[in-house]
């Protein structure tokens, strides 16, 4: 065991390997908890989109598909570039890891951005319920409701990829303090998996409000 | 004379570090469970101040001593406090914490920050219900039932719903401790099949905690987002639907009960073990029992809307699951019975909380049996005999199994006994007055009293006098425990390592424990209860 393994190896474990393995697990718990997390909101946007199938799939229309796609592939590039990451610090090319995270974290801003212009598109056609919401649809309540998930939804999103950019930054800033090498990277993975997860969730979201749009 | 030559005493975990920082920045999950114990007793407190207000508002027919409306902000911030602020951390975040390294042969649980983490949201989010209630607090009871919550309450529910939303956080940093730590962490020759029936039952609550508490989170979010912003996700009149948000509450709420049941059940097992010098009645299904009982805790939240608008077809099949939770319930209760039979039994003041788990349990779990049965559900719905129901599980279960647990493992947490005859009569104190709190209640639900009401027809006021005194003896029973187990904190005299020669890694090491638990990693060769393997070690013979 090397000193910075011996120095990152916490008070329960015996070994790295058995410290990486126990956080990775934990981290798979918690993905557990936020696919519930989540999963609650589904749910109720499912209940809702079997009552008023019509009045949902007029909020759908309402979506500017094109940056939804293009944020799709934005963070689809994340994923990528995230794992690229992990492969390079497993060979201990840190210079390399380090850099991977910033364009990560920076892409992940890209699609911050995105998501904003978007917002600020709905404010502009007064589509942000509970701040300015006008409707032509005599049942203005089902596209309301559709847009009170749309923003709890990606919003919810949104403040997870903000805490994911976070967490990215941090494991560059240590990776540049040479905190981590080709043995020792654990805190990396654990994000990797994170980052992920927020991403697949981003999936989910563009079918189920941009996609019954399409034209 | 010989003079007393005070001999040095080796460091435990309480006196190794000394100073208030030690305390607040530990991340010994022996010493958060003393955080954890120090906050749910004050919240208990609270609770019980909350409950003796709405029992004496009870004594007589008419509202005297409050209004109706702070009688429904009493009942809602009893309700509130006890649920989120004792039961749910109650077992798992004091003795679970303390015992489920000691129990596995491991020095800290997995994760000691996310430990120390989870004590500060607990905190955090109590006293922002706290806030909440000095702020004038909450009417709508603990259910939050919309559109009552979301339209036309004009108390405090977006504060204490964000107090819950953070609580429930801290539940779900325990459950992913407790549950990456009974996985990882076990010392060699501790398998799944030789852990004591305890870390079974505790893992299975936190797989409920893990699983079930998001979706309250989110229910609440939905709440405080349609308060806030005044738009209609469960409001009709929009389109939404009230009922989709008691579907959401529930979907927590029912196995949240579980959460605070499973680990008492745990504790049970090992209290039953110990004093009956026996290995448990069939492990193997108790502890599956344990895993039956969290599954099947998720399937049957529909109960609970029964009179709500639910179809018929799914008021059936929640039926009919609600009915199978009494199979893994009724294999605990017949195993531990099976348990004494033939045992050494010996009634110390543990064993006096786990047998009167064990009938009272049996009497909350029959009457749930009548509650799941859709015609009589009708009959009895938001009556007191669902109050009687469920506080038999939660209070006759669910605290009876603390207490017990608390007097069991005391001497190995503070390293000290308490007085034995004061405790025994104050276990006997608290069954007597639970038994005369609440069984009335399920004759005045019968005879139609419903919940939440601060006045009632005066031909039903003797069953309540009945229940408020049982009340007042209640707390007297509560209030002992609090007594002498804080005097024996300092005072008791020493108890040794293994004062109840039980079996258990924990009973192993010293009392109060080493900081570190175990100098070196223990290996395990026997199985959970060897009391016939282990006689002589134990020195049983």
């Amino acid at each position: 065991m090397s000193k910075a393994e011996a120095l990152a190896l916490r008070e329960p474990f015996s070994t790295p390997q058995h410290q990486r393995d126990t956080a990775m697990l934990g981290m798979w718990v918690f993905i557990a908890t936020e696919v519930l997390f989540f999963g609650g909101l589904f749910v109720a946007f499912a209940v809702y989109r079997m009552y008023y199938t019509q009045g949902f799939l007029e909020g759908s229309r309402g979506m500017t598909l094109v940056i939804g796609t293009i944020n799709s592939a934005v963070l689809i590039a994340s994923t990528f570039t995230m794992s690229l990451a992990i492969h390079a610090i497993q060979h201990n090319k840190q210079l390399r890891c380090y850099l991977l995270l910033l364009i990560t974290a920076l892409i992940g801003l890209v699609f911050l951005a995105l998501k904003f212009t978007e917002y600020f598109i709905h404010y502009q056609e007064h589509k942000v319920p509970g701040i300015w919401f006008e409707s032509h649809d005599p049942q203005a309540g089902p596209e309301q409701l559709f847009y009170i998930f749309y923003f709890a939804m990606t919003g919810l999103h949104a403040i997870h990829l903000s805490i994911g950019c976070g967490l990215v930054t941090t494991m560059a800033v240590r990776t540049a303090l040479g905190r981590f090498n080709g043995n020792y990277h654990t805190a990396i993975d654990v994000t990797g998996l994170y980052w992920h997860f927020v991403d697949i969730i981003w999936g989910f979201l563009y079918a189920i409000f941009y996609i019954p749009g399409f034209r | 004379m010989i003079s007393k030559i005070r001999i040095a005493e080796a460091p435990n975990y309480l006196t190794e570090e000394q100073g208030i920082r030690s305390w607040l920045l530990t991340t010994d999950h022996k010493r958060i469970c003393l955080l954890y114990i120090a906050a749910i007793t004050f919240f208990f407190v609270l609770g019980g101040i909350a409950a003796l207000l709405i029992r004496l508002e009870l004594l007589t027919p008419v509202t005297d001593l409050v209004s109706p409306e702070t009688y429904n902000k009493l009942f809602s911030e009893h309700g509130i406090i006890m649920v989120w602020l004792f039961l749910i951390p109650s077992i798992p975040a004091t003795l679970g914490n303390f015992l489920i390294p000691e129990m596995i042969g491991a020095k800290d649980v997995a994760f000691p920050k996310l430990n120390l983490a989870s004590w500060y949201v607990f905190m955090i989010g109590g006293l922002l219900i706290m806030y909440g209630i000095a702020r004038g607090g909450i009417d709508t009871g603990w259910t939050f039932y919309t559109p009552f919550s979301t339209i036309y309450s004009t108390t405090e529910v977006a504060v204490t719903g964000v107090g819950i939303f953070i609580v429930g956080f801290s539940s779900i940093m325990t459950g992913v401790n407790f549950i990456v730590t009974i996985h990882r962490l076990r010392a060699p020759g501790m398998t799944w099949f030789r852990m004591p029936l305890f870390l079974w039952s505790l893992y299975s609550t936190s797989v409920v905690m893990v699983l079930a508490t998001p979706v309250l989170a989110i229910a609440l979010l939905m709440i405080i987002w349609e308060r806030v912003f005044q738009v209609g996700i469960f409001s009709p009149e929009l389109g939404g639907d009230p009922v989709l948000f008691q579907h959401l509450f529930w979907f927590y709420s029912h196995p949240a009960v579980y959460i605070m049941v499973l680990p008492s059940m745990g504790v049970v097992s090992e209290i039953v073990a110990a004093f009956s010098r026996k290995a448990v009645f069939g492990y193997v299904f108790v502890a599956f029992s344990s895993v039956a009982i969290a599954v099947l805790g998720f399937l049957v939240w529909g109960h609970h809307m029964f009179v709500a608008g639910e179809s018929v077809y799914s008021a059936l099949a929640f039926s009919v699951l609600s009915y199978l939770v009494a199979v893994p319930s009724a294999i605990k209760v017949f195993n531990w019975s099976a348990t004494l039979y033939k045992g050494s039994v010996s009634l110390d003041t543990p064993m006096l909380y786990a047998l009167g788990f064990i009938g009272l349990f049996t009497i909350g779990g029959m009457t749930g049996l009548f509650v799941a049965a859709l015609g009589i559900d009708v009959h009895v719905t938001d009556t007191y005999f669902v109050i009687a129901h469920f506080h038999y599980i939660m209070v006759g279960g669910a605290v009876m199994g603390y207490l017990g647990g608390l007097h069991y493992w005391w001497p190995k947490i503070s390293g000290r006994m308490y007085p034995e005859r004061l405790a025994k009569a104050a276990a006997l104190i608290v069954f007597l007055g639970f038994n005369l709190t609440f069984f009335p209640q399920f004759v005045l639900g019968w005879l139609g009293m419903p919940r939440r009401y601060a006045a009632y027809p005066p031909e039903w006021q003797w069953l309540h006098i009945l229940s408020t005194a049982g009340a007042t003896i209640l707390a007297v029973g509560y209030l002992m425990p609090l007594l002498y187990l804080t005097w024996a904190w300092k005072r008791g005299p020493l108890a040794g390592h293994n004062p109840w020669r039980a079996t258990g890694l924990e009973w192993q090491i010293s009392s109060p424990p080493p900081k570190h638990n175990f100098e070196t990693t223990p290996i395990v060769t026997h199985k959970a209860y060897d009391y016939a393997g282990m006689k002589e070690e134990l020195g049983l013979v």
